[in-house]
């Protein structure tokens, strides 16, 4: 029975499959969101009202010829992609969707998971600027570059913005922040600042406007992934969505409450959290113009590392006080 | 570390082929250079070819932006070598596609500033508002692009009473959108931050390096040929010149936008006191002898035609100087020490139009570097040599079907 359940637990919810699934879905939300706040309609002919639209670019792009840049290193070229999904995917596997039973904690679940989850997040970052370097062009090298340069600027702040949370509830382990926090709903207000700075954090990490700095296409020409064609481009956007997903559940679990009630009633939570984070990604993406990378350095140290050390001094002062 | 990075021919961020070869160091440009005649369309020698009539229509194909702008510099100096005038009505018509035209390529450039920024929200917005300028003209002159409307001696098509009050009725709706942007930058910090203190083009450089246009405007030079060398309705029609002293990308931003209120106000009081009667005279086939220049404001800036005749029915010569030529040397300087962010931005700003400007190219002999001017029997010549050399008949150059 536990192998059937670990096969399942891998292979389709909330592994492989559903992760798949659940990310295209994401990235259809966001393209419709993001159309309509631009006074557009959006995807509209694949499936019902362009649901499937997503699955059919990932599969357009994996038909596409794959073509190698002569200088580049061909098995880097093709490694960096692959390997890129499945740290995602990994860090995926270790959201507390699952844990039926609290006093028997899921064998994914262990203290220090969060810092975990938050490293397997930063990896693709290394895989962009590797994948940009590997590529032997001028316009990716720089991007790969900017890459690296922005995750100096947001990695500090997101990780203290997580670890407020983590530290008022008094565990590193993601199932006990999150269902400290179903305990007690109320104190989910303490890190609201914490909460904005991991969304603007997330956005830089997904490298989305405004900080799609590194593959800005008006002025590196797709940045990073200027020589990706086909079946590696496609990959990397499956990788950006299936970290978006991840991200926002990351998110979900820490700020609001993590996804209680089983396998339905979670999957439930996990959906409606997730969504309404993604939705705020749209509209920041909407609503701003894309930053240059020194003013993000400079938005990053100025504004979002000390807003995340005064959330941290808030939570410990209500440490303090309870 | 000195790099070279080549933006273009091909690139996203460019519209149309033009090479920047920029050498930065880190971040930042130390050098930049522009390489031209990628689109050389020989349009000055056609229109030896073509009598003055098709030439009308020819001069309209010069740029798909501003195409009125062209037949107009065009027409005014052709009627003033006729010696004939258009009518008030034909004028003022005139004058009211000049203005929607200017419109349309205003908020055409705000959506390309926007998409070069990644503000694409803002692109989309300006975007959807053009089509309602687009609609108009449509409704005018039967085309969105290409209107056709100008003819030696006037106008071809009249505005009725009905058109009057649909076009003041979307005009109304253009200004209220187009007050909402000019508060944006007031609301939205990324957009300013984005805009200001780039691309810095002093006063005295701006006069220096003979730049037009909102370009010089934005540098607060109050250069604007529809004052300085009044034609069409313009002497009679109330309007400011719209000035910016920031000397950056966000003062052309401005300058632009108040050029649209000041646009739309143009028209509104063009099509409330729309003089009466016809709207062209008869123009002649032949053009007596003599030669011209003929400024006009296009939204770019000034556009200037030389049209010399020999007395036929067909131009001995016709020279075209686009605003987007007197704008490179400006680039150029524009272009050092800044950050390769904002390079598209910087081009952008001045709002090339690449093909429109190329009116020459030079050929270079790669192995001495010597410039060379050959004609064009040298040059058929030569090519037909190239290709008995290469042996044409050989498998490899065969059609394979």
């Amino acid at each position: 029975m536990a192998v059937v359940k670990t096969l399942l637990y891998l292979f389709v919810y909330p592994g492989l499959l559903f992760l798949l699934l659940y990310s295209t879905f994401c990235e259809w939300v966001d393209r419709k969101l993001y159309a309509r706040f631009q006074n557009r309609i959006g995807p509209q002919y694949t499936g019902k009202q362009g649901i499937l639209q997503p699955i059919a670019d990932f599969i357009k792009l994996l038909v596409k010829e794959d073509i190698v840049p002569e200088k580049a290193d061909k098995t880097m070229f093709h490694f960096l992609p692959v390997f890129g999904i499945t740290t995602v995917m990994t860090a995926g596997l270790y959201l507390p969707l699952w844990n039926v039973s609290s006093i028997v904690p899921a064998y994914n679940s262990f203290p220090g998971d969060i810092i975990l989850v938050a490293y397997l997040l930063s990896l693709p970052t290394l895989i962009f600027f590797l994948a940009g370097w590997h590529s032997t062009n001028v316009f990716a090298g720089i991007g790969g570059v900017r890459v690296l340069t922005m995750l100096f600027a947001y990695e500090v702040p997101l990780l203290l913005a997580i670890l407020g949370p983590a530290l008022l509830a008094g565990s590193w382990r993601l199932a006990e922040i999150a269902r400290f926090f179903q305990h007690h709903p109320s104190l989910l207000i303490v890190n609201i600042i914490g909460f904005f700075v991991g969304l603007i954090t997330l956005q830089a990490k997904l490298e989305r406007v405004p900080f799609d700095i590194p593959h800005a296409e008006t002025e590196l020409a797709g940045g990073t992934f200027a020589e990706y064609t086909g079946r590696g481009l496609a990959y990397f956007r499956l990788l950006t969505d299936i970290q978006m997903v991840v991200g926002a559940g990351l998110l979900a679990t820490v700020f609001m409450g993590g996804f209680p009630g089983g396998i339905l009633l979670g999957l439930f939570h996990f959906i409606w959290k997730t969504l309404i984070i993604i939705a705020l990604l749209s509209l920041m993406r909407a609503g701003y113009a894309r930053l240059r990378i020194d003013q993000m350095v400079e938005f990053s140290w100025h504004w979002l590392a000390p807003l995340s050390v005064i959330q941290l001094a808030i939570v410990l002062l209500v440490k303090g006080a309870l | 570390m000195k790099n070279k990075i080549t933006i273009g021919p091909q690139h996203p961020a460019l519209k149309e082929p033009i090479s920047l070869r920029l050498t930065y160091d880190g971040d930042i440009i130390t050098d930049a250079d522009l390489r031209l005649g990628y689109t050389h369309r020989g349009l000055e020698k056609l229109a030896e070819g073509k009598s003055y009539i098709q030439n009308l229509y020819l001069t309209e194909r010069i740029c798909g932006i501003c195409s009125h702008s062209h037949t107009t510099a065009f027409a005014l100096g052709v009627e003033q070598l006729m010696g004939i005038e258009p009518p008030k009505r034909g004028t003022a018509i005139r004058t009211i596609i000049a203005e929607l035209e200017r419109i349309h390529s205003h908020l055409l450039w705000l959506g390309v500033a926007a998409h070069e920024i990644g503000f694409d929200s803002f692109f989309m917005y300006t975007w959807r508002d053009r089509e309602h300028v687009l609609d108009i003209l449509e409704s005018i002159s039967g085309n969105r692009i290409h209107y056709a409307i100008n003819t030696f001696g006037g106008v071809r098509r009249d505005i009725d009473q009905d058109q009057r009050s649909t076009i003041l009725e979307q005009i109304a709706h253009l200004q209220k959108r187009t007050e909402y942007y000019l508060n944006l930058g007031k609301t939205e910090p990324t957009l300013t931050a984005r805009l200001a203190g780039v691309g810095k083009l002093s006063k005295e450089q701006a006069i220096d390096l003979c730049a037009v246009g909102p370009t010089t405007r934005a540098s607060g030079v109050a250069q604007d040929i529809r004052k300085d060398d009044p034609s069409l309705s313009y002497p009679d029609v109330p309007f400011e010149i719209a000035l910016s002293d920031t000397c950056d990308v966000l003062g052309r931003v401005v300058v632009r936008i108040k050029e649209l209120i000041s646009s739309y106000t143009i028209i509104e009081y063009l099509l409330k006191n729309l003089p009466d009667g016809e709207i062209r005279v008869k123009a002649p086939r032949k053009v007596p002898e003599g030669e011209v220049i003929s400024r006009y404001e296009a939204p770019r800036g000034e556009n200037i035609h030389y049209i010399k005749s020999n007395g036929t029915d067909k131009p001995e010569r016709l020279k075209v100087r686009a605003p987007t030529l007197a704008n490179y040397p400006a680039t150029v300087e524009m272009l050092k020490n800044v950050f390769i962010a904002d390079v598209p931005l910087i081009f952008a700003a001045i709002d090339p139009c690449v093909c429109c400007a190329e009116r020459v190219i030079e050929l270079v002999d790669s192995h001495t570097g010597r410039p060379e001017i050959i004609t064009m029997s040298q040059l058929r010549t030569e090519a037909n040599n190239y290709y008995r050399k290469k042996n044409i008949r050989n498998k490899e150059y065969l059609w394979p079907w």
